[in-house]
C-alpha cells in the first residue's frame, strides 16, 4: 500500500489572549454574591477563569474573551445584572473580506490542527460575493460513478505542476527520454510571498521550513536567499526561488537544488524561461501575472505560448486590480481554463491562483473553476495570530507582536493549519465522490453556481433578477 | 383523534407476532395549550428599562403600564426588577404610557439591549428566537406590539425573500373549522396504512446521543398530541420511546446504530437516511465524549469513542441496491410506510423519482443549510444546494414524470416558522420536517455548542446526566405543543387569506408567492 500523506500536528496554544466573539461585559451594581454564575450556571467555568485571569494579568489591555455564548449565566443570575454582548474587538477584527469568522476559524485550526466542527446548522447569510455564491455538489446514494467504495483514506490530493503531454510518442527511442519536468506535491498548495502591505514581520524562514514539513514549497525571493540559521541543504527541494526583472539568477549549483522557480512575467519572459531551463532542464518553471485590467488577456496569452505554469495573482481580497469593476478570481478562473480547454490546450500548462484564498473550502472551489492549485499567503500570517489590521509599517507596533514569535510556534502553528485544511479539502472531497484531486479541476458539474440556481428555479417563476 | 392504526384486532393481523406480544400500551397526550414558561430565570429582553437614583418610588410606571414591566410589590420600599421581556420598547414611545416619558423625575431610560445582537444569527436572528419562546410559552404569536420580526431571516436569499401575494380580501369568508391541515403520508395505493397527519409537519430525527433522552421524549409526546410523526434519528430505538410507538418514524442509517429487526417491526414509517442537511455528502458525527455509557449501550458501540458513520451506504450503489434496501424492510414490517432522506445534490431530481420507483412513500428532502447536529463547518455551507432550490425542481420533475401525486414530498433544512412551513408548500412540498425550531422551543439559542465536551449547556443537546435534568418532559412537551399550536393557527390563518380549505390546495402555487429580488412579472401557465 502506498505511504499516506499525513501531516503530524501537536496542539500550539496562543500567545495572547484569545479575541472571543462574546463578551458578559455588562455586570451591573447590586451583585447578590450568590456565586450562581460561577459554580452553577456556567458549564465552561468561565466565570472562575476569568477571576484567575484577572489576578495573574500581565497585559493590562488583555481583556478576557472566551465566552462561549449560551447566555446561561444571563439568565440564571439572580439578580438580573448580567448582560451578553459581542466583543467590539472580535467585530473590528479583519475586512469585509476577511471576516472574524475568518480569522478566528484560522486561529482555531492553527491552535489545534483539527478540522473545526460545531452543532446548530448553519447561521449565515444564504450566498454572498465571490466563493460565496457557489456550492460544491455532492455525491448522492444512488450514483455509480462514485469512486468505488473506498473511504476518505484512499483520497489523494496530490497534484502535479508542469506541463502534461496529450499523448506518448513511440516511433523513436527517445521517446520517454523527454518527457517535460514535473513536480508533484501531496496538497494543491504553494506558500506565496505576502503582499507588499504585509510583509513585516519576514517570516521567510518559518514558511519555507514549514513547506519542508508538509512536503509543499514556498516560493522566496530570491534576493532574501540565503536565509539565516537554516539547513539549506534540506530546505532547497522545497523553495522556489521568485526572480523580478531585475534580479539576477541565483547560483547554478542552488538553483539546480530546487524544483521550481517563479520569474515576474515581461515582455521576454519567454526568453527568461528558456534561459533557466538551459541552465537546469530539470526544473518547472513558473511565470507569475498579476491579475491588473490586461491580466487575464496576458495569461491566456502566455499560456498560449510554450510557458508551462503561470501563477496568477489577485489582490488579497480576491479582485482584479486597476479596474472600475474588477472581477472575482473565481470568475476569471474560469474563463482562463475555459478559453485555453476550447483551444485544446489545457494540459499544457499548470494554473496556479492566488489572492482571496482564506478558507480551505476556497481551494476546492478554485480548482472547480479551473485552476490546478493555488497559493496562499495571508492565512499562514493570520495563523500566528495576526490581527490583520493592516497596519504592517517600519515604526509602527504589531498587536500581535508578529516580531517576537520563537520558531517553534511559528512552524507549528503553520502547520497544524495546512493539517486542518487537508482534512478539510478531504471531507469536501468525500462528499463529492471524488478521490483524485486532480480530477476535480474545472468540473464545474461538480458545483452548483447561484446565479444559474437562481435563473432555474426563481427566474421561471418570477421573471427577472433585479440587479443589486 | 384519528388512530391510523385502527383496532387493536386489526393491528394483531398486521402485526409481526413477537411485536404484537411486547407491545406496550400506547400513551395518549391532550392537545391543550397551556402556559408554559421559561425555565430560566431571566428571560433575554429586547429592551432594558433603566432606573437611576432620581427614583422617588412614586409607583407611577406600575400604573401607566399596561404590560406589567415594573412591579412595586406592597410593603416593599424598592421595585422589583424590571420584567423588560414584557417591555414592548420604542413602539410604546407614540402612546400615552411610556413610562419613560410619564416619570415625574426623567429616572427611566430605555435601551436596545446589547443581547439582542449577541443572540442567534443570520438564520434565525433573535427576533426569531424571542418570537419561538413567547410560542412556546402561550400558544400563540406574539402580539404585534413586539414587532418582532418572525417570519423572515435575515439570510438576504431563499425563504427570506419570499413573500406571499394575499389577495386584498379573501376569495371566499371560511371559518377556522373549515380549514384543513391534514396531509396523507402514504399516496401509493399500495395497501399499506394511509397514513394522515393532522398538520403538515413531523419532527426532525435527532438520535439518541445527539440529544437528550428528555428531549427525544418530548418531541415525542408533542407528536403524539397533534398526531404527527417524530423520528429516532440514527442512535437506535429507546425503549422509553415504546408508549408513543405509533407516532415515531426509526431511522435506517448508513451507521446502522442500534437498528434490529424489532425495532423496524415496531415503528409505522421506516426512514432511510442516506445523507442529511447537517453535512450532506459525510456520514453523522457523534463525537466522543457525548459517546456515555448509555449511549454506547444503545448503539452497541465502544464507550467514549467518536462514532463517524459511513458515507454512503457501502451496499447503496444503483436504484436497484435501493429498492433492495425497502424490500427488505418492506418484508420485515408489513406495515411500515418507507421514507427516504436525502440531501440535495444538483440531480436531486433524479434520485428523487428513483427512490420513488424503487417504492418508497415519500421523498424527504434535506436541504444543505439544515441540520442540527455535530457537522466540520465546511460541509455547512459549502456542500449540496439549499431546500429552496431543491423542492420545486423536484416538484417539477416528479409532475413531469407522471408520478407526483403517487409520492410525497417532504421538505426540510431550514423551516424555522409557519411562514416558512407556507412557502415551502407553496413551492411544490407536501410537507416539511422541523427540527431547530423544536430545540430553540426548549430554550436553544443557537450558540452551536452542541457537539463536543458534556454537550449543549442548555441542557438539549447533551447525553450528560446532570446537564439533561434541566429539562422536564412535560415541560418540554408543552412548549412543543404550544409551539406546533401557533403555528397551526398561523398556517389556517394564511389559507383564509387565500380562501383555501385545505393544505393541499397550497402546494406548487408559486403564483401566489413573490421574490423581492425579481420583477415579479410572469404570467402563471396554465
Amino acid at each position: 500500500m502506498p505511504e499516506k500523506y499525513h501531516i503530524k500536528t501537536s496542539p500550539v496554544p496562543p500567545r495572547l489572549p484569545r479575541i472571543g466573539k462574546y463578551g458578559v461585559v455588562d455586570w451591573r451594581e447590586d451583585c447578590a454574591g450568590c456565586h450562581n454564575c460561577v459554580k452553577r450556571a456556567c458549564i465552561y467555568d468561565r466565570h472562575r477563569q476569568e477571576m484567575e485571569y484577572i489576578r495573574n494579568l500581565s497585559d493590562v489591555n488583555a481583556l478576557f474573551f472566551d465566552c462561549m455564548g449560551c447566555f446561561s449565566c444571563v439568565q440564571d443570575c439572580t439578580k438580573n445584572l448580567l448582560g451578553m454582548s459581542i466583543n467590539p474587538v472580535y467585530e473590528r477584527l479583519g475586512n469585509e473580506y476577511w471576516t472574524p469568522d475568518i480569522i478566528r476559524t484560522t486561529w482555531l485550526q492553527a491552535e489545534t490542527g483539527k478540522i473545526p466542527v460545531s452543532g446548530a446548522g448553519y447561521g449565515g447569510p444564504f450566498s454572498g460575493a465571490g466563493f460565496d455564491s457557489m456550492w460544491t455538489d455532492m455525491s448522492e446514494i444512488v450514483r455509480p460513478t462514485r469512486d468505488g467504495i473506498h473511504g476518505r483514506e484512499y483520497i489523494s490530493t496530490s497534484v502535479d505542476i508542469g506541463r502534461k503531454v496529450s499523448y506518448l510518442d513511440f516511433s523513436s527511442d527517445a521517446c520517454c527520454n523527454n518527457l517535460p519536468p514535473l513536480v508533484t506535491i501531496p496538497l494543491p498548495v504553494i506558500f506565496d510571498m505576502n503582499p507588499t502591505k504585509f510583509a513585516l514581520p519576514d517570516l521567510t524562514n518559518i514558511k519555507a521550513a514549514v513547506a519542508a514539513r508538509t512536503g509543499l514549497i514556498s516560493i522566496v525571493d530570491s534576493r532574501k536567499w540565503p536565509l539565516p540559521g537554516i539547513d539549506f541543504e534540506q530546505l532547497l527541494p522545497h523553495i522556489a526561488f521568485y526572480l523580478d526583472e531585475n534580479t539576477p539568477l541565483p547560483s547554478h549549483d542552488v538553483l539546480k537544488k530546487t524544483r521550481l522557480v517563479e520569474i515576474q512575467d515581461s515582455p521576454d519572459a519567454g526568453d527568461r524561461v528558456k534561459k533557466i531551463k538551459d541552465i537546469c532542464p530539470d526544473i518547472v518553471a513558473v511565470v507569475r501575472i498579476e491579475l491588473n485590467k490586461n491580466g487575464l488577456d496576458r495569461a491566456i496569452e502566455l499560456a498560449c505560448c510554450d510557458i508551462e505554469v503561470i501563477h496568477i495573482i489577485a489582490d488579497s481580497n480576491g479582485n482584479e486590480t486597476g479596474t472600475e469593476h474588477p472581477r472575482f478570481i473565481k470568475d476569471m478562473l474560469r474563463t482562463i481554463h475555459t478559453s485555453l480547454v476550447e483551444d485544446g490546450i489545457r494540459d499544457n500548462i499548470t494554473i496556479i491562483a492566488g489572492g482571496g484564498i482564506a478558507l480551505p473550502e476556497h481551494v476546492a472551489k478554485s480548482i472547480i473553476c479551473g485552476a490546478d492549485l493555488v497559493s496562499i499567503d495571508l492565512p499562514l500570517m493570520i495563523a500566528l495570530e495576526c490581527f490583520f489590521c493592516s497596519r504592517c509599517e517600519p515604526g509602527l507596533a504589531c498587536p500581535a507582536k508578529l516580531e517576537n514569535i520563537d520558531f517553534d510556534y511559528g512552524t507549528g502553528r503553520m502547520t497544524n493549519l495546512i493539517a486542518a485544511w487537508h482534512g478539510q479539502l478531504i471531507e469536501v472531497m468525500g462528499a463529492m465522490g471524488m478521490r483524485e484531486i486532480r480530477r476535480l479541476r474545472g468540473e464545474t458539474g461538480r458545483a452548483m453556481f447561484f446565479e444559474e440556481l437562481e435563473e432555474e428555479t426563481f427566474g421561471k417563476f418570477f421573471g427577472k433578477r433585479k440587479q443589486a | 383523534m384519528a388512530n391510523f392504526l385502527g383496532k387493536e384486532n386489526r393491528l394483531k393481523e398486521i402485526l409481526p407476532g413477537n411485536t404484537f406480544k411486547t407491545r406496550v400500551a400506547q400513551i395518549q397526550i391532550e392537545r391543550t395549550v397551556r402556559p408554559s414558561l421559561p425555565r430560566f430565570r431571566n428571560e433575554i429582553a429586547k429592551w432594558i428599562v433603566h432606573r437611576n437614583s432620581d427614583c422617588i418610588q412614586c409607583g407611577n410606571c406600575v400604573k401607566v403600564c399596561p404590560y406589567g414591566v415594573h412591579t412595586l410589590k406592597t410593603g416593599y420600599k424598592f421595585f422589583m426588577t424590571a420584567r423588560n421581556h414584557l417591555c414592548i420598547g420604542l413602539t410604546c414611545e407614540k402612546t400615552d404610557h411610556y413610562c419613560v416619558a410619564q416619570c415625574p423625575q426623567q429616572a427611566l431610560r430605555l435601551v436596545e439591549s446589547p443581547a439582542v445582537q449577541a443572540l442567534g444569527d443570520a438564520r434565525w436572528p433573535a427576533d426569531m428566537i424571542l418570537a419561538t419562546w413567547k410560542m412556546a410559552r402561550t400558544g400563540e404569536v406574539p402580539s404585534e406590539n413586539f414587532g418582532y420580526e418572525y417570519n423572515c431571516g435575515n439570510t438576504g436569499g431563499g425563504f427570506d425573500r419570499l413573500r406571499f401575494k394575499f389577495p386584498e380580501k379573501p376569495p371566499a369568508e371560511l371559518s377556522d373549522d373549515e380549514i384543513d391541515l391534514s396531509i396523507e403520508l402514504n399516496r401509493r395505493n399500495d395497501g399499506r396504512p394511509r397514513i394522515k397527519i393532522d398538520v403538515p409537519w413531523y419532527g426532525g430525527g435527532m438520535s439518541f446521543g445527539s440529544v437528550s433522552n428528555a428531549t427525544q421524549l418530548a418531541k415525542a409526546r408533542a407528536a403524539v398530541a397533534w398526531n404527527t410523526f417524530t423520528c429516532t434519528g440514527e442512535g437506535g430505538y429507546m425503549e422509553r420511546l415504546r408508549p408513543y410507538d405509533d407516532h415515531i418514524i426509526t431511522q435506517v442509517a448508513t451507521g446502522l446504530f442500534g437498528v434490529r429487526e424489532e425495532t423496524i417491526q415496531r415503528a409505522p414509517i421506516v426512514e432511510f437516511k442516506y445523507a442529511q442537511g447537517a453535512k450532506p455528502g459525510l456520514g453523522g458525527h457523534l463525537l466522543g465524549d457525548k459517546n456515555t455509557p448509555d449511549v454506547a449501550r444503545m448503539r452497541e458501540a465502544v464507550l467514549g469513542i467518536s462514532l463517524f458513520s459511513p458515507f454512503p451506504f457501502h451496499s447503496v450503489y444503483s436504484i436497484e441496491d435501493h429498492k433492495k434496501h425497502l424490500d427488505w424492510i418492506k418484508h420485515i414490517n408489513r406495515r411500515a410506510l418507507l421514507s427516504t432522506k436525502v440531501s440535495t445534490p444538483t440531480d436531486v431530481d433524479m434520485v428523487a423519482v428513483g427512490s420513488y420507483s424503487a417504492g418508497t412513500h415519500i421523498v424527504h428532502l434535506d436541504g444543505g443549510y439544515g441540520g442540527t447536529g455535530a457537522a466540520p463547518d465546511i460541509a455547512k455551507k459549502n456542500i449540496a444546494m439549499p431546500i429552496e432550490y431543491a423542492i420545486p425542481k423536484v416538484h417539477g420533475f416528479l409532475d413531469a414524470e407522471g408520478v407526483r401525486d403517487n409520492v410525497t414530498l417532504i421538505a426540510s433544512g431550514g423551516i424555522r416558522s409557519a411562514h416558512d412551513i407556507a412557502k415551502s408548500i407553496a413551492l411544490g412540498a407536501d410537507g416539511v420536517v422541523v427540527g431547530t425550531a423544536e430545540l430553540v422551543a426548549l430554550g436553544c439559542v443557537r450558540c452551536g455548542k452542541c457537539e463536543s465536551g458534556r454537550g449543549c449547556p442548555r441542557g438539549i443537546a447533551t447525553t450528560d446526566s446532570e446537564l439533561s435534568e434541566k429539562i422536564n418532559i412535560e415541560w418540554g412537551t408543552q412548549r412543543i405543543i404550544n409551539l406546533y399550536n401557533a403555528w397551526y393557527n398561523e398556517l389556517k390563518k394564511i389559507l383564509k387569506r387565500f380562501g383555501m380549505r385545505s393544505i393541499g390546495e397550497l402546494r406548487g402555487r408559486t403564483d401566489l408567492l413573490m421574490h423581492l429580488d425579481y420583477s415579479n412579472d410572469v404570467e402563471r401557465q396554465a
